[in-house]
C-alpha cells in the first residue's frame, strides 16, 4: 500500500447527485402555451353534452363577438354557446391561472414547497361562508349574489383570524403560519361538516358537497370580471416582486442581506393570496390541487427562478383547468362531476410520473 | 469602507442579548468575532446585515447610520453570508448569484447584460464557473459556500458580514473560504469558531461573551491563556507558527471554574486584553 501522501490537484468533486437541472427556454414556452390555451377555451366553448356543431360554435361566436344577427331559431343553441360555455370558459381559465399564482405566492411565503392556497386555512374559511348560504339560505337579499360575496367575505375573515392568531412580535414565521392555517383548515372544515350534516334538505347537502370539491357550472359572464382582476391585478404584483420572491425562498437571513424587509413582502403576499383565493373560491368552489401542483411541474420544467415560474404556471393552471372542467361536464354527462375529484384523477398519475421521471429535487435531496 | 459600532445592544423577543457594542474596523480590514455559543456573535451580526434593527446604538458605515439608510441602498454596501443557507427551491447556481444584483435593480429585477458580466465575474473570482448551470442544492458545502460568496461578490459592496462561513466545512475548504475572503479585500466582519484559523487569519479579534466585548486588538493579544480561560473555560498553551509566527493554540482541558491565567507556553509577553 503506498503512503506517499500524493498532493492531488483539487479537481471538482465528482458527484453521484442529480444531473445538471434541464430548464426549458421560456419566451417559446409561453407563446406555446398561450397558444395551447387560446385552443383549450375553442374547445371548452366547442365540446359539450347537447350537440352544437363546430361551425355553430364558430358562427354564434362571431356574432356575439361582432354584434352580427342570429335566426330566431337559434337562440337556445347560442345562449348555450355564449351564456354557458363561453363564460364558464373564461372562469375555468381565469381560476387555474389565480389558483397557480397562488400556489406559487404561498410556497414562497412559507418556504414551502408542498403548501398550497388551502395550507392558509383560506377556502375552507369561504367554505363555511358558501355553505351558510347553499344550506340555511344566509344573506338571502343578495340573491344570486349571496354565494359569491359570503364566500369572498368569510375568505377574508378567515384570514384575517389566521393572521392575528399566527402573529408574533417578530411577524409571521412560516411555520406558525402553516401550523395556524392547518389547525384553522380543521376548524372550519368542522364547521362546514356539521352545517351539512345538520341541513334537512337533502338537494342542498349536495350542492354544498359539489361546492366544496369545486365546480363552475354556476358560472356566466357575471362571475368573471371580479375574479379575473383580482387574478391579473395579483399577478401583475406577484411578477414585479418575482426578484423579491426569490430572495425570501432563500431564507429571511439572506433577503434582509440583499435589502429586502421580508416581513413586509410576507405580510404583502398573505394579503394577495387571500385576496385571490377569497375571489377564486367564490365563483368555483374549493378546487383543490391545482395549486400545489401546477407550481411543482412549472418547476419541473423551467426551474425556480420565480421570474420564469410566475410566467409559465398561471398558463399551464389556465389550460389545465379548461380541461378539466370540460371533462367534468362531459365524461358522465349530463351529470357533472365535481372539478376536485378530475384534477385528482389526472394530477395524481401526472404529478408521480414527472417527479421519478425528472431529476427534481424538493429540496433536502428528497 | 470603516464600520463603526458604537453602543449597539439588539433585542431578540424583548430579552437584551447584546450589550454596548463598541467595534471598529478600519477599510479593508478582516475583523474577527470569537466567542462561545450563545455569546451574541451571530444576534450582533444580524443586526449589522440589518435582519434585526437595534435596541439602541448605531452602526455606521464611513460615518452614515446604516440602519438609516434605504435597506437597497444598505444592501449595496454591505453584504452578508448569514449562517443559513438552506432553502427548499431548486435555483442554479446562476440564479443564486444573480440575487445579488436585486439591490440595484427595480421592478422585475431583469437581469441586465452589465448584471450578467458582474454575476459571471463574481463566480470566476471564487474559481465556480463551472458550477453556473447546476442546481445549488447538489453542491458539496464547499461549493455553496463558494458560490455564496460569489453572491456577496456579485452585490458589489464595500463591507463584507460572515457569520461562521467555514461551519461544516473539511479543513481545505475553509482554508479556501478565508482566502477568497482575505482576497475580496473588502472590509470584512467574521465571525468564526475555530480560534486557529482567526488567530491565522484575522487582523483584529472582538472577544464576546454574555453579550458584552470583552476583549479586543490584535490575535496574538487578545488568545491569552487567561482569556481563554475565563470566556471559554479551557486550558490552552500558546504556540508559534513555526513558518507564519502567528500565535495558535493548543488545548489541554476543561479550565476549573474561576480558572486564572498560567503561563504561556511559549513564553510571549501575554498583553492584558482591553477592558470591556
Amino acid at each position: 500500500m503506498a503512503t506517499t501522501a500524493q498532493a492531488a490537484p483539487r479537481a471538482p468533486a465528482p458527484h453521484d447527485g442529480p444531473a445538471p437541472p434541464r430548464r426549458l427556454p421560456v419566451p417559446p414556452l409561453v407563446a406555446a402555451l398561450s397558444v395551447v390555451l387560446l385552443g383549450s377555451l375553442l374547445c371548452g366553448i366547442g365540446l359539450g353534452s347537447s350537440g352544437v356543431s363546430w361551425s355553430q360554435v364558430v358562427r354564434y361566436l362571431g356574432a356575439g363577438l361582432t354584434g352580427g344577427t342570429i335566426r330566431p331559431d337559434e337562440v337556445a343553441p347560442y345562449t348555450i354557446v355564449w351564456e354557458l360555455r363561453f363564460p364558464r370558459a373564461v372562469l375555468a381559465a381565469v381560476v387555474g391561472a389565480g389558483l397557480s399564482a397562488v400556489g406559487v405566492a404561498v410556497q414562497a411565503l412559507v418556504r414551502n414547497a408542498l403548501a398550497d392556497p388551502f395550507v392558509l386555512g383560506i377556502s375552507s374559511g369561504a367554505a363555511v361562508g358558501a355553505n351558510a348560504v347553499l344550506l340555511f339560505g344566509a344573506l338571502g337579499a343578495l340573491g344570486v349574489w349571496a354565494l359569491s360575496v359570503s364566500a369572498f367575505v368569510s375568505a377574508l375573515l378567515a384570514m384575517a383570524l389566521v393572521y392575528a392568531a399566527a402573529r408574533t412580535a417578530h411577524g409571521l414565521t412560516p411555520l406558525r403560519l402553516v401550523l395556524t392555517g392547518t389547525a384553522m383548515y380543521y376548524g372550519f372544515s368542522a364547521i362546514t361538516t356539521l352545517m351539512v350534516f345538520t341541513a334537512d334538505r337533502g338537494e342542498a347537502a349536495r350542492s354544498a358537497m359539489m361546492w366544496l370539491l369545486g365546480s363552475l357550472s354556476g358560472a356566466g359572464w357575471g362571475s368573471v370580471p371580479i375574479a379575473a382582476a383580482a387574478v391579473l391585478a395579483a399577478l401583475a404584483h406577484l411578477l414585479l416582486s418575482a426578484g423579491r420572491l426569490n430572495a425570501l425562498a432563500m431564507g429571511d437571513e439572506t433577503a434582509a442581506a440583499l435589502g429586502i424587509d421580508a416581513e413586509r413582502l410576507r405580510r404583502e403576499l398573505f394579503v394577495v393570496a387571500a385576496a385571490v383565493t377569497g375571489a377564486v373560491v367564490a365563483v368555483s368552489g374549493a378546487i383543490g390541487f391545482v395549486g400545489l401542483m401546477v407550481p411543482h411541474v412549472t418547476r419541473m420544467l423551467v426551474g425556480a427562478d420565480h421570474r420564469r415560474v410566475l410566467a409559465v404556471a398561471p398558463l399551464l393552471g389556465a389550460v389545465l383547468l379548461v380541461w378539466v372542467d370540460l371533462l367534468s361536464r362531459v365524461v358522465l354527462a349530463p351529470v357533472e362531476l365535481p372539478v376536485g375529484v378530475v384534477t385528482a384523477v389526472i394530477g395524481v398519475p401526472c404529478f408521480v410520473l414527472l417527479m421519478r421521471r425528472r431529476g427534481y429535487t424538493f429540496g433536502g435531496g428528497a | 469602507m470603516r464600520i463603526d459600532i458604537t453602543d449597539l445592544s439588539v433585542e431578540v423577543a424583548g430579552h437584551r442579548l447584546v450589550h454596548d457594542i463598541a467595534l471598529k474596523a478600519a477599510s479593508g480590514r478582516l475583523v474577527g468575532l470569537v466567542g462561545p455559543n450563545g455569546s451574541g456573535k451571530s444576534t450582533l451580526l444580524r443586526c449589522v446585515y440589518r435582519a434585526l434593527r437595534p435596541a439602541a446604538g448605531t452602526v455606521r458605515l464611513d460615518g452614515t447610520d446604516l440602519h438609516a439608510m434605504d435597506a437597497r441602498e444598505g444592501a449595496r454596501l454591505l453584504a452578508a453570508l448569514p449562517q443559513e443557507a438552506s432553502t427548499e427551491f431548486d435555483f442554479t447556481v446562476a440564479e443564486v448569484v444573480a440575487m445579488g444584483r436585486l439591490p440595484h435593480q427595480r421592478g422585475t429585477g431583469r437581469a441586465s447584460a452589465a448584471d450578467t458580466e458582474i454575476c459571471a465575474r463574481a463566480l470566476a473570482r471564487v474559481g465556480a464557473d463551472h458550477l453556473a448551470g447546476r442546481g445549488f442544492l447538489s453542491l458539496s458545502g464547499g461549493e455553496k459556500q463558494r458560490v455564496l460568496i460569489a453572491r456577496a461578490l456579485a452585490q458589489e459592496p464595500k463591507v463584507l458580514v460572515l457569520d461562521e462561513p467555514t461551519n461544516h466545512l473539511d479543513i481545505a475548504q475553509q482554508l479556501e473560504v478565508l482566502a477568497l475572503v482575505r482576497d475580496s479585500r473588502l472590509t470584512v466582519l467574521t465571525a468564526l469558531h475555530d480560534l486557529n484559523l482567526a488567530a491565522v487569519h484575522c487582523d483584529e479579534l472582538y472577544v464576546i461573551a454574555g453579550g458584552r466585548i470583552v476583549a479586543s486588538g490584535a490575535p496574538h493579544d487578545v488568545l491569552t491563556p487567561g482569556l481563554l480561560a475565563e470566556v471559554f473555560g479551557v486550558r490552552a498553551h500558546r504556540v508559534r507558527h513555526p513558518e507564519s509566527g502567528a500565535v495558535q493554540l493548543l488545548f489541554d482541558r476543561l479550565a476549573p471554574a474561576g480558572a486564572q491565567a498560567e503561563a504561556p507556553a511559549d513564553g510571549a509577553p501575554v498583553t492584558a486584553p482591553t477592558a470591556p
